[in-house]
């Protein structure tokens, strides 16, 4: 290939694996913030806390790579319900102030108590075999990791497209996103909601951590140093919506591999950018509702 | 002689929803003119279009002659119009004296003021003192407004937008949420108002109308049905049959 | 409006009065206010070995007074407050580093400028908006100002920071000690002039408006309050003030690294108001010392277990005490009073 044309392709499909690791990430933020008004800035550390999860099982007890994903997002999700019925719930009348401080409380204890257990040393995870190394498309080959996180990204978007539109939860979900009170009004268990959402966010982020090891290293930090991008995307994308968390992913996870291809140190700087431009333009984001 | 205050072809849409229909209205000076209608007619929304919560489709909006359309919330209070919400709208955790203080000190930019206290301004506290009086609230003056009873913390809205020294006053539903055995604090207020301000009021109870307004603006969804005297009103059918159901029977019982 | 006699005469004349001199009194110093200044003054002379970590004291005060005045007064959040804190403490330090100007005095009135003019423009765009949008426009400005100094690393120093910075004598004679006295003082009398300038603003009218966008915004757009050009107002204000506090940061450390402008400085801040109270003037002050105090004994212990037990209290503090250590002494004394009544 031509030596633009192949810069041009690594770079989206770069940059097409790290929207999909935003998206999976940022969606249960966005529908939960939509959905509760309640900003959590302990999201990242779902995220974080799958990922450790992810390490534990893989290394101490040997299951595949792709099991303990699957294991670690069922278990944060079912751990981060007693935490919406117990702890959040009683602040979804409160200030936002009040909303952040508490998250990032809750951030800070589960960082701390990670680095107890884990210590502060980046963690990397034993793939399989068939996710190392390169896959061939053909006309170039790539790296079979991103292609992976492309793929999972595409069939989690389809299904996730699927229940929101398709499926009787789906409706009511939207429903109370767009007006609670009417929607609690026609019966709909906006309660019963809340935790069920929270809890499938909670596990999606546990399986964006999970999945950003290979990409990033896993440090309890990540639970913070990441929170400002899964914020931004929802920001930008608009709450509660899942067309525009994904068209914010995109926007933003191809502007920063873009950026940082392109002009290496400046890179980091368009993300924040493009967030400035479109918040002055659009301040409730690309589909949020005012 | 000019209008206090003119509405001329005011529409207003929520995407196919029609909130506001071609709604013409005037207000002379000293008029005392009541808005009623069956409830989702879009009182409130009028309300909203003339200060400027809401920017209509299309129509005009001129205060005293002076077309106010394009100016915001804050600059057409600044001109003279005033008014009241629906649900309190006080500044709950401050007192009854402050929530006056600030306001005489928005009215005649005392609060650009950023070095002398507050509190030095003696003709800001006479004339807030004064307020308070004529609404009988002197005793509440240093009560926390959310510590005191809904209809005294009614009469604290009214107190705050007659502070502004208005030329235009809209009232919205003053008597709302009162319980009965106060509402004629609120009611013996609105009687006594300067007769030099012009006054518009919504209202769902026909004793209250009927003892007030000079001229009624009947909206029906969103456009103005009919208008008329008390009498006129009272003797009209076709307000009688919208309102059936509603009010439809004390209408009837003044008839 | 009816007949009055004179009983009810001189009653109303009565409750009128009471109504004025609350008004008329409230501004007027309490011996109580005294109390942080001879905290200061007596830790001056019983820990004068602790006196370079006294002086970071009284910065991180300044600093927590100037948010207080965004967030505790007009009730505006948001993130990225340690912008300003950056843009004084550069300013300073790229002064003595880059074009030798190393007068202390008159860095702090230039750290001011630069600051409030940022939080003026920066302001004038960003406080249209509210609630997350805001919180995100703040924390992404932020984050800007600190890639572009580390995009320029030769000018700023990078996170390496400003190496060797060294200042004039204050007023020409004393001069930086090694015990950090002389600018233990120097941050305590500009500390106390900036507080004297802080508590007039809030017990001015236009104190009182801030107060009122807090409480009911809605309310004041109804009654002709220029909102948007009093929040630029305080914003700037407050900008120049953290300006001010981030310019003795970089002359009481003779040092200065793109680290200003962390996030972590932004929330440090705010944990330090919610501590203490917020919109209490003294709140700044007792929730700075509390946290610093912490933090250096806690960390020294044990950074993991400073780190658990800081979002501990901050949980702790937002279930049970939202309105600070300020905000507990208040209702205690409140339910003292409730008490004594017979």
């Amino acid at each position: 290939m031509p030596h633009v044309a192949n810069i041009a392709v690594s770079v989206l499909f770069d940059g097409l694996a790290y929207a999909m690791f935003l998206f999976i990430t940022s969606v249960g933020l966005s529908v939960t913030m939509g959905l509760m008004g309640f900003v959590n800035l302990a999201h990242g550390a779902f995220a974080m806390c799958g990922g450790f999860f992810v390490v534990s099982l893989t290394r101490t007890l040997g299951v595949g790579f792709v099991p303990s994903l699957i294991i670690a997002s069922v278990a944060v999700g079912a751990i981060s319900v007693p935490f919406e019925r117990y702890l959040y719930r009683r602040l979804y009348k409160s200030t936002d102030l009040e909303q952040v401080l508490l998250t990032i409380g809750l951030a800070f204890m589960s960082i701390a108590t990670f680095t107890y257990f884990y210590g502060p040393i980046p963690k990397s995870v034993p793939l399989p075999g068939w996710l190392q190394g390169d896959v061939n498309l053909g006309f170039r080959a790539f790296p079979s990791y991103r292609a992976f996180l492309i793929v999972v990204g595409a069939a989690l978007i389809a299904v996730l497209w699927y229940a929101f539109e398709r499926t009787n939860i789906g409706a009511k979900i939207r429903a109370a996103v767009d007006n609670r009170r009417m929607a609690e009004s026609v019966g709909i268990n906006v309660d019963r909601l809340f935790t069920l959402t929270f809890a499938l966010g909670s596990g999606l982020a546990a399986l964006g951590g999970g999945l950003a090891i290979q990409l990033f290293g896993l440090t309890p930090s990540f639970a913070v140093l990441y929170l400002v991008l899964f914020l931004i995307v929802v920001a930008v994308g608009g709450l509660g919506s899942l067309k525009g968390t994904l068209l914010a992913a995109l926007v933003l996870g191809v502007f920063d591999t873009a950026g940082k291809y392109l002009l290496a140190d400046a890179g980091g700087f368009f993300i924040y950018a493009v967030t400035v431009v479109v918040l002055l333009i659009k301040p409730a984001g690309f589909y949020g509702r005012e | 002689m000019t209008a206090a205050l003119e509405v001329k072809g005011l529409n207003r849409a929520f995407g196919a929803l029609r909130v506001a229909r071609d709604i013409d209205l005037v207000l002379e000076r000293g008029a005392r003119r009541a808005l009623i209608g069956p409830n989702g007619a879009g009182k409130t929304t009028l309300v909203n279009l003339i200060t400027g919560v809401l920017k209509p489709s299309s129509g005009t909006v001129l205060l005293n002659g002076e077309d106010i359309t394009a100016t915001s919330q804050a600059e057409r209070a600044r001109r003279g119009l005033a008014r009241t919400f629906q649900i309190n709208q006080l500044f709950r955790g401050l007192t009854v004296l402050e929530n006056l203080c600030m306001t005489i000190g928005e009215r005649d930019g005392n609060c650009n003021n950023l070095w002398r206290p507050a509190g030095a301004k003696s003709v800001v506290i006479d004339e807030a003192l004064d307020h308070l009086d004529s609404l009988r609230l002197t005793d509440d003056a240093l009560k926390l407004v959310r510590e005191l009873p809904y209809g005294r913390q009614r009469l604290v809205e009214i107190a705050i937008a007659l502070a502004q020294k208005p030329r235009v006053l809209l009232l919205d539903e003053p008597a709302a949420g009162v319980p009965s055995s106060e509402s004629h604090l609120i009611l013996d207020v609105v009687a006594a108002l300067n007769p030099e301000i012009a006054i518009l009021i919504i209202e769902h109870d026909m004793d209250v109308v009927f003892r007030f307004a000079k001229q009624i603006t009947v909206l029906v969804q969103g456009a103005v049905f009919t208008e008329g005297s008390p009498a006129e009103i009272m003797a009209n059918e076709e307000v009688r049959a919208v309102y059936l159901g509603e009010e439809g029977h004390k209408v009837a019982r003044h008839g | 409006m009816g007949v009055s006699n004179s009983k009810s005469a001189t009653a109303g004349d009565a409750a009128r009065a009471r109504a004025a001199e609350y008004l008329l009194s409230r501004h007027r110093f309490r011996w109580a206010e005294a109390l942080p200044w001879l905290v200061a003054i007596a830790a001056f002379f019983v820990f004068p070995e602790r006196m370079t970590f006294g002086s970071q004291v009284l910065i991180a005060v300044m600093f927590a007074l100037s948010l207080d005045l965004i967030l505790g007064y007009a009730g505006i959040v948001t993130l990225g407050h340690a912008a300003f804190f950056g843009i004084g403490a550069y300013t300073v330090g790229l002064a003595a580093a880059r074009l030798g100007w190393s007068e202390p005095i008159t860095g702090l009135f230039a750290a001011a400028i630069l600051a409030g003019l940022a939080g003026l423009i920066s302001g004038w765009f960003l406080l249209r908006y509210r609630g997350l949008t805001l919180l995100m426009l703040t924390l992404a400005t932020a984050i800007m100002l600190q890639e572009t100094g580390n995009l320029r690393s030769d000018i700023s120093g990078g996170y390496d920071g400003l190496p060797g910075l060294s200042f004039d004598p204050l007023l020409g004679r004393f001069d930086y000690d090694l015990y950090g006295h002389t600018y233990f003082i120097y941050a305590l009398v500009v500390l106390g002039i900036i507080f004297y300038f802080v508590r007039r603003i809030v017990y001015s009218p236009f104190g009182q408006a801030l107060t009122g966008i807090r409480e009911n915004v809605r309310r004041m757009h109804a009654i002709g309050s220029p909102v948007h050009r009093r929040l630029v107002t305080v914003y700037t204000i407050a900008a120049a003030i953290a300006g001010v506090a981030g310019a003795l940061f970089t002359q009481t450390n003779a040092y200065v690294t793109l680290t200003v402008f962390d996030f972590d400085n932004s929330a440090k801040v705010m944990v330090m108001l919610i501590l203490g109270g917020t919109g209490r003037l003294y709140g700044a002050f007792v929730g700075a010392t509390v946290y610093m105090v912490m933090e250096d004994y806690f960390s020294k212990l044990s950074p993991t277990f400073w780190q658990f037990g800081i979002g501990l209290l901050l949980v702790l503090v937002v279930l049970f005490a939202r309105r600070g250590v300020l905000g507990l002494i208040e209702s205690a004394g409140a339910s003292l009073a409730k008490r004594k009544k017979p």
